[in-house]
């Protein structure tokens, strides 16, 4: 995703990326970044909950418009209202994807 | 305060994400000005939850990426700002879709978006926003070549002066 905002932000449209990996973000060198400590799934916030979502979406317009310089990542300080653990387990797939079902096979095969 | 990049991510995903630089090819900084106020600025959203218009748009293409784990959807969707989350379906294997389907605006905001166009904080918000499926071949060669330039163009088309990128 921060390879694609750069590849539309060099076409010349300002972008930023909202994201729960903004360390990753910056690492892959996204123009604009604004971090939430939300689970996967769920950049804007928790369901029908329309003052997160405003909190997370004013703030990327924010940085949109107004970061100075290439990199800016701006963090928003908001907790996520599930504890951790049953955040983590809710967020993920009722069925391994895929890709993380054949890792999960791949050392018994070899 | 400074959010943890992996809180939620399972520890043995870690090494997949961190550490590994930038993207080949894309280490040097891209950078387009934001010139206008918000105020006068249209703006475009683009999820990459896999969502799409149930009754008009094919579901991304997940019965492949079940033969080819390591293939993803390149393709993309345009969702109209007035689209109802009823209509909304999502395809995307890396994550659980209750919540999205519940409340597409957690990952697509576009509602939201409009009312704060209402209200006079943005000039506008496009009349078509975009989603993508986000788990992709990891040399985005399809994404590259074929999408980014056809989401460029659309988003000229919308006249969009900026956009906010969300990853699922």
């Amino acid at each position: 995703m921060p390879v694609l905002a750069r590849w539309i932000e060099a076409a010349g449209i300002p972008t930023v990326v909202v994201t729960m990996m903004p360390s990753v973000a910056k690492e892959r060198r996204a123009p604009r970044i604004v971090g939430v400590e939300f689970p996967f799934g769920h950049a804007f916030g928790m369901p029908r909950d329309r003052g997160m979502q405003r909190r997370t979406l004013e703030l990327a317009l924010r940085v949109l418009g107004g970061a100075s310089d290439f990199g800016t990542r701006v963090d928003l300080d908001v907790e996520w209202p599930v504890p951790v653990r049953e955040a983590y387990r809710a967020w993920q797939p009722k069925e391994p994807s895929p890709i993380v079902r054949k890792m999960l096979e791949s050392p018994k095969s070899s | 305060m400074v959010v943890d990049s992996f809180k939620f991510l399972p520890r043995t995903f870690r090494p997949l994400y961190e550490g590994r630089g930038p993207f080949p090819g894309e280490d040097e900084p891209v950078w387009a000005p934001f010139e206008k106020r918000l105020a006068q600025a249209r703006i475009a959203l683009l999820t990459s939850a896999g969502m799409y218009l149930k009754d008009s748009q094919p579901s991304f293409d997940l019965e492949r990426e079940q033969t080819h784990p390591e293939w993803g959807d390149p393709t993309w969707r345009s969702i109209p700002a007035t689209a109802s989350a009823e209509g909304i379906g999502v395809a995307h294997l890396h994550i659980n879709d209750d919540d999205l389907l519940a409340d597409p605006e957690i990952a697509l905001p576009m509602h939201l978006l409009g009312q704060l166009a209402e209200e006079g904080m943005i000039g506008g918000a496009v009349a078509e926003h975009v989603s993508v499926m986000g788990f992709q071949e990891r040399s985005l060669r399809d994404w590259h070549e074929t999408t980014a330039p056809e989401l460029v163009a659309h988003l000229r088309d919308q006249v969009a002066d900026g956009l906010i990128l969300a990853p699922a």
